[in-house]
């Protein structure tokens, strides 16, 4: 016996803590680990997804790299199961397939004028601004001076900050460059954010608005009547209204540019011809603690609206698909005996980063528990051969390894953790070493 | 003074495992933790020990006496979680 050959489909948060738990076995458990991803870079939305100024957080990855440099590990990066490689082929040459694919989707608002010009996800927008290939030729109307994001969750907060700090407080972070000189050039000077509930059920976290109230540069104005909130039973929430009240006291300064916190606003209508021009907006009521509609409805002007209304997850090709949940069915991460999922395509997208250790933990745990009792098919070819015989234009991990030292480097001369590559052409270009001076290989010297 | 978590705290809850005092919470498992926005240590019981902090892969701990000024605002939110409880 010489151990399970595991494949892990998504290396961001939930992949790669599976990853740790696999290798937290000994190698006459686990034998080896394919990590598979579908961009060249790995890690997922620590690199996608968390704001270029919270730093701090995406240092959880330096953690995860030092799993990829472990001998069982092999990656593929730049491989995507589906199109590149199915399912089948997957499960043919492994004791298990765990899925950790996040929820790449974004829930719809379904109202008139979503589709319009100037109408977008919130994801779409974080993806651009942090680099994503997929997104970084996207172009998005700062030429008003107003944006409009409807929800005002840690992903509408993120977005508003970014739009309103002052642009030279980016030139530090690893910005998308693209990002960068459209921020320069923004008129925006105000950002409103959508809230459907009242402020004694914020959705945003309260280190998320810690955060944006430390910005002595940011205005923050906090549209609700926040005397005549009665205390919310939940810490949290408790904690969230003392600090909306405390920023509510602060008086605006001239010349700052401002967030606007719009409790109690559902979007009715996104209106325009050909572009968005502005938004209808309904006031809702709480009585006797429930939500309901008003008969007010306001018109805000702007050119951008952007949906932070929550993740969706995608169907897999060859797995079950809840699409009311937006999950795979699974019980304690087991599609199947052979097949799992992990993170947001397992629970739905809840929780924080750590949240998918756990959750992962438990995965595993099924996986291991399948393997003691013989329920896991023999896999009947090694998967780098079939890699190499079917020649898919793969990353590795030193390919890896060179981008993300070219991109440290890069960013070295300007003070900036690092500077990111945002075409595939181009990150395919750098882990192959072609047209490149020569770059130290931090991980194999 | 005790040990207190801040803004960047991920809840993978390394540090839950680790604290000998048993003084971090909510814990993995719990009904708490599923939806806390961070994790919290219990000033009453921490013996600033340096466990949680030798392992936050985020730097999120500091000992209160070194706390950054941004985050002084954290050392009364970690220890009324416990009040609050």
């Amino acid at each position: 016996m010489s151990g399970l050959r595991v494949a892990v489909v998504g290396s961001g948060p939930a992949g790669m803590y599976a990853i740790g738990h696999l290798l937290a076995q000994g190698p006459e458990q686990v034998g080896s680990v394919t990590v598979l991803d579908r961009l060249p870079t790995p890690f997922g939305l620590i690199r996608a997804g968390v704001a270029p100024d919270h730093q701090k957080t995406k240092q959880v990855a330096t953690g995860f790299g030092r799993l990829l440099t472990d001998p069982r590990v092999r990656c593929h990066f730049n491989v995507e199961v589906g199109t590149g490689i199915t399912h089948q082929q997957l499960l043919d040459h492994h004791h298990a397939v765990i899925y950790a694919v996040g929820a790449s989707g974004s829930r719809t608002l379904d109202i008139p004028g979503e589709g319009l010009p100037g109408s977008a996800a919130a994801t779409e927008f974080v993806a651009w601004y942090n680099g994503h290939p997929d997104f970084a030729r996207l172009s998005f109307d700062l030429s008003s001076p107003r944006v409009v994001i409807v929800g005002s969750g840690n992903v509408a907060v993120d977005i508003a900050r970014v739009l309103t700090m002052p642009v030279d407080a980016l030139r530090t972070t690893d910005i998308a460059d693209h990002a960068l000189e459209a921020l320069e050039r923004s008129a925006v000077r105000e950002v409103v954010l959508l809230a459907r509930r009242g402020p004694g059920s914020a959705a945003f976290s309260s280190p998320e608005l810690l955060a944006l109230a430390q910005r002595r540069d940011i205005d923050i104005i906090v549209d609700a009547d926040l005397a005549r909130v009665p205390p919310p039973d939940r810490y949290a929430d408790r904690l969230k209204l003392t600090l909306l009240r405390e920023v509510a006291a602060r008086s605006p300064r001239e010349g700052d540019r401002r967030i606007v916190f719009r409790f109690l606003s559902s979007p009715v209508e996104i209106v325009g011809d050909t572009h968005v021009r502005g938004v209808r907006v309904r006031r809702n009521a709480l009585r006797r603690g429930r939500l309901v509609p008003t008969d007010r409805i306001d018109h805000l002007d702007t050119s951008l609206v952007l949906r932070s209304i929550g993740y969706r997850g995608r169907p897999i090709p060859g797995l079950p698909f809840d699409d009311r949940a937006g999950i795979v069915p699974n019980d304690s991460g087991r599609v199947h005996p052979g097949t799992y999922v992990t993170g947001w395509i397992k629970r739905g997208p809840t929780g924080v980063i750590g949240t998918n250790k756990h959750d992962a933990a438990e995965t595993v745990a099924a996986l291991l528990d399948d393997a003691r009792s013989g329920r896991l098919s023999e896999p009947t070819g090694e998967f780098t051969r079939w890699v190499a015989q079917h020649g898919t234009a793969a990353i590795g991990r030193d390919g890896w390894a060179r981008i993300d030292a070219h991109e440290r480097e890069l960013g070295a001369r300007t003070l900036r953790p690092r500077i990111k590559i945002t075409s595939i052409d181009r990150l395919m270009d750098v882990a192959r070493g072609t047209g490149l001076p020569a770059v130290v290989d931090r991980w194999t010297t | 003074m005790t040990y207190v978590i801040t803004q960047s705290c991920c809840n993978d809850a390394e540090c839950v495992e680790l604290c000998p005092a048993d003084s971090i919470h909510p814990a993995p498992g719990t009904p708490e933790y599923a939806m806390a926005e961070q994790l919290y240590i219990d000033p009453s019981t921490c013996i600033e020990c340096d466990a949680c902090l030798s392992v936050c892969p985020v730097d999120a701990i500091y000992p209160g006496a070194e706390l950054p000024e941004s985050m002084r605002p954290y050392l009364k939110i970690n220890a009324d979680y416990f009040v609050a409880r």
